[in-house]
Parts: C-alpha cells; structure tokens; sequence
C-alpha cells in the first residue's frame, strides 16, 4: 500500500504532499490547542507501538496465512482524529526515511491514503455511529471491522487514482482497480477484527485507559474544515496538473488520451474481455489519437542522426544506441566521481 | 542507521536544512523526467554516489536497504513490457517495446530516489534530520512525535518481541499466534505502551518538560551549506534540460570520424 516515488508524478506527488502538509499543519495546530502535554509522550509511544504490532502476525484460520494491525483506525480510536493523523504521519515518515518503505515525494500519498481516510472519514462517520461508547460486543466488532474496510477500500483507491494521474504506470485503470479493492477487503476484514479484538481488551482489563485518552477532547469536531482543505486541495490540484500540462506535455497528455481512449473502449458496449484482446485494442487504437511517446527530446538527434525521421514508432538505431552508451558511461562517470571522493576523504581525514 | 548519523565528515557538518533542500529538488527533478527516459537519468546518480562516498557510509548496507524496498515498485512496474508493446528502440536486431524502458526507467527513479532518501538520513541522523525540518518550518508537535517515534520504537519494538518469544515457547508446534492470545498479547503491548507513555511523561513533567523538544545546533547556515545547495540543484536543472548521457554518448560514437 505504500507508494513508491517511481511511480508518481511531481503534480500528483506535490499536490498530495501540499494536501497532506495542511492537513499535519492543522492537526498539529489542534493538538496543541488540547494544552494536554500527556498527550506528546502518549503519540510517540502509540506510534512506536504501531511499528512493534505489525512484527506480531496472528494465523488466519483456514487460510494458511497471517495478519497483522494496520494501525490507522486503532490510533484514531485510541487517540482521536487529529492526534491519530500525526502519529500515523510520523510512522510513514520513518518509513519512508528509515526502512525506505514508500517514497519521499510520494508520503504525501501515503499519508493522505493511509492516514486521513482512517482518522477522518472512517472513524467519524462509521466506526462512532455505530460502536457509540461500546468498546466491546458486537456492535464494537461490526464497527470496527466496517471502518477498517472502508477505510482501506477508499485508501486502496486513492492509491489506484495517484497512480492513474500520475500516469507512469502502464495499468490500466480498471484492472489495477479490480486487483486493489478486492485484496484491501480482505486486509480490511483481517484488520477490523485485529483492531476490535485489541480495543475489547484494553478496554476490558484498563477501562480508564480508553476512556481518559484525549479522544473525547479531540474526536467532536466539525468536518467543515476538513472539507474546506478538500476544497482548496481539488482547486491546487487543478492548477497544478494545468501548470504541468503546458510545460511537460508528454506525461500527462499521454494520460489524458490514454483515459480518453478508456471511455470510449468501454462505451462501445463489448462486455469484459481478456488482456489481451485489450492491449490489441489499445495499440491499434492510440495512433488515431495522434499520440506521440514521450521522445520529444531525443527527435533533434534523430534528425541529425539518420533519416529514421518516419512516423512513430521508427525510432533510429542510432539514437538509442548512443542513448545506451552515453548512459552507462555517466554512470561510470558519476561512480568514478564518488570513487575519487570517497579516496580523497580517506587521506583528509 | 544511528551509528552512521552520529559519524563526521564533511557531508555530516553540511547544515541539515542544505541537505534537505537538495535532496527534495533531487527527487523533484528526478520524477519529473518523461517516462520513458532511461540513459538521461543516469549523470543523477552523482547525487546518492557523493553523499556515499564523502559521507563514508556502508554502500552495500544501503544497496541492500535499498533491494528490500524493491518489490512493490517491481509489482506495478512489471507490468508495463506486457502492456506497453510499442517498439521503441534496437539494441541489434532486437526490438525493445516502449514497456521494457518505461520499466527500466521506474526500477532508475526507484533506485535514484531511495538511495538518495537513505543516504539522507545516514549521512544527517534523525535529530539533526529534526532539527532541519523544523527549522524549515515542520510543526513543532509533529517534529517532537517524530522524535519520539524514533525513540521509543526499538524499545518497544524489543518488548513485543520478549512478549512473542515467551508466547512461542508456550505454544510448540503453532507456527502463527491463534487469533484469541493476539488480541490479548498485543493489548498487553498496548496497555504496557500506555503505561510507558505515562511514566515517561512524568519523569519529562518533573523535569521541566512544557510540550517542546528544544534541539540545540540553532546556527546559522554558512556559506559551504548555501554552496551545496545551490550547486546541487544547479546541477539537477543542468541535468534536467540537457540530456548528459545523449551527448556523451553522441561524443563519443562520432569521435574517431
């Protein structure tokens, strides 16, 4: 579920990133306003708790594998939204920083798929409706395993989105969509019982520790801010991809025809079909739509290089080639460059 | 990781903000590139290459972080040469489809981008990593959680992995814990975490502790700091407009003409 940096663009990893900083601004902002101290030393630990839980798997009965806590839904209920989107904020990024776990312009995906879903649409209109002030029983149980799953489904579909937008992937969107939602309802099933099965205990042996944690401070708020940020978000990301399209054309006009050809496959009524009957579809399809790679850059050199200058795909030999040996000799290059410095270190130091 | 950060060299006194700064235009620069470029990619290696090498870190310590990290990009980049089929290129007389370098283009950005992130941290650690961030402006209760986060995740890390290890021993043959003793095994963590949580606030509290982490090392940034960013992201741009490895490679092939 974490998303790597190769796989998105700067418009989608930066507008994400702009999204998911608002959103740390304002929960930081909101957990200082509590003046509650004990909640600092309480974040850090849930959040370390978090990284030592998922080394812990439980076997599924039946099934031969095993689970493990995700942590968003049960940080927020211990902790309270705002406090909970910090706390599942740091984790990600000593992820991203420490274990190379998702990327470094991709957190602001991982965080916004990972940690606001759970701590502000999952927990506040599914799991408090249903479970109330039960922490155990039924009840407790249904409504934690219906937040999981709908908190996973709707990160596992931002996921599908980011990647979609950003257009570096070649899934198509429906089939990476039908690969995501169905693994993410098991996960999501594996993680609500883990969460309820937690929460019931906790709550059986320290009642009071549920009940004194600052969620009841933080969790009652209006969602209006929230959709506010929503608000701007969608407007910057607007802005964002436009300002991109004029400048880089290739990423996105590449994925605006290839959405473009989507529709239309899909409207044309033929029912599911295999991959493979798509992907003929989809090369005898792209070229109506004047759709040209993202080799404009390479296209000076391919005059000057030969008259391979014909209609796409007639790429020159000659470009690639040298394309192939001007790359590894940078390579060896920049590795040569480190070699000598790491040489000259040695006899400074 | 630790160990490493808390090391000297002349990548290690570069001030935290310098790095940051650099790394990020890193980052920027390398995804920005079209998708399917490969070769043009390759001078950015320089970036993670210096850090490693004046910064005097382990390079297969980080190779291997960095292979760990792999397979979800692999998962989603695996499958472009089976989708993407247009032929793009020859290398001979075989045909490479667009697929196969738009993959190869995924597996350069995945490897670029996290050996830079890795040797970030490596060559900065995480209080000097912190104290950067929240001099760039990070709000100071998430910079303190995550000062906290990396502090108390090994302890407790240690202490669930006691706690699994007395389970294992009461329960031969059962490879996985059953679902009933994880609920209580991690609650116990969690109820354990709790009462950690409250102990270390109150030996803080006693100790002044007002809700902020001071970090020292407030100086000035000088005029190496400013140097090694300006310069990297100068060389980024460089490397964005002009396709280094294109002319190297055209250089050279027409050279004995």
């Amino acid at each position: 579920m974490h998303m790597a940096d190769a796989l998105i663009s700067p418009a989608v990893g930066g507008t994400m990133w702009a999204t998911s900083a608002g959103l740390i601004a304002w929960c930081a902002r909101k957990v200082k306003g509590v003046c509650d101290d004990r909640l600092v030393p309480m974040m850090g630990v849930m959040g370390a708790f978090i990284f030592a839980s998922q080394m812990i798997n439980f076997s599924i009965p039946g099934t031969g594998s095993s689970g493990h806590l995700g942590g968003g839904l049960i940080l927020t209920i211990l902790l309270g939204p705002h406090a909970a989107f910090l706390a599942i904020a740091s984790v990600l990024t000593v992820q991203a920083l420490f274990f190379a776990d998702g990327g470094l312009l991709a957190l602001g995906c991982n965080v916004f798929n990972l940690g606001f879903f759970p701590a502000f649409v999952a927990y506040p209109l599914i799991y408090r409706p249903i479970a109330g002030a039960r922490r155990a029983g039924g009840r407790a149980w249904t409504a934690a395993i219906v937040a999981a799953v709908a908190g996973l489904q709707l990160g596992a579909f931002g996921v599908v989105v980011e990647t979609k937008l950003s257009g570096i992937s070649e899934l198509p969107f429906g089939t990476f969509l039908m690969v995501m939602q169905p693994i993410h309802l098991a996960i999501g099933v594996v993680e609500g019982l883990a969460t309820a099965a937690v929460v019931e205990f906790v709550a059986r042996v320290r009642p009071e520790a549920i009940a004194t944690t600052p969620a009841a401070a933080l969790g009652q708020r209006s969602l209006r801010p929230v959709l506010a940020g929503l608000l701007v978000a969608a407007a910057l990301a607007g802005g964002g991809l436009n300002w991109f399209a004029s400048s880089h054309p290739d990423g996105l006009e590449w994925s605006i025809s290839k959405l473009t050809g989507k529709e239309e496959l899909e409207g044309s009524g033929d029912g599911p079909r295999g991959p493979a009957a798509r992907i003929q579809e989809k090369t005898a399809f792209l070229p109506d739509y004047g759709f040209r790679p993202a080799e404009s850059k390479p296209a000076p050199a391919e005059s000057s290089a030969g008259p391979g200058a014909g209609p796409w795909p007639a790429v020159s030999a000659g470009t690639s080639v040298s394309g192939i040996v001007g790359g590894l000799i940078t390579l060896i290059v920049a590795g040569l460059i480190g070699y000598l410095l790491k040489r000259g270190g040695r006899t400074t130091t | 990781m630790d160990d490493l950060g808390r090391m000297d060299s002349p990548i290690h006194r570069i001030d935290a903000r310098a790095k940051i700064i650099a790394t990020a235009a890193f980052v920027l620069a390398v995804m920005s590139f079209p998708r399917y470029e490969v070769s043009a990619l390759m001078p950015l290696f320089a970036y993670p290459f210096a850090l490693i090498a004046v910064g005097n870190l382990p390079a297969g310590y980080l190779l291997k972080k960095v292979a760990v990290a792999a397979p979800f990009a692999l998962f989603v980049g695996i499958f472009n040469p089976l989708l993407d089929r247009q032929p793009m290129g020859m290398i001979g007389p075989v045909a490479i489809s667009g697929g196969w370098f738009s993959f190869a283009s995924i597996m350069v950005r995945f490897t670029l981008t996290v050996s830079a992130a890795l040797a970030l941290v490596a060559c900065t650690g995480i209080h000097r990593l912190c104290a950067g961030l929240k001099m760039l402006g990070l709000p100071s209760p998430f910079v303190v959680q995550l000062l906290f986060l990396y502090r108390y995740f090994f302890v407790i890390g240690d202490e669930g992995l006691r706690m699994l290890r007395a389970a294992e021993m009461r329960s031969t043959g059962a490879r996985t814990l059953a679902f009933q003793t994880y609920g209580t095994l991690i609650g116990h963590l969690l109820v354990r975490s709790m009462d950690r949580a409250q102990r270390i606030y109150r030996s803080m509290v006693s100790r002044g502790f007002d809700g902020e982490v001071r970090l020292l090392r407030r100086e000035a940034p000088g005029w190496r700091d400013v140097a090694f960013a300006c310069g990297w992201i100068a060389f980024f741009a460089f490397a964005r407009s002009w396709d280094l490895a294109e002319f190297v490679g055209r250089w050279l092939s027409r050279g004995p003409s």
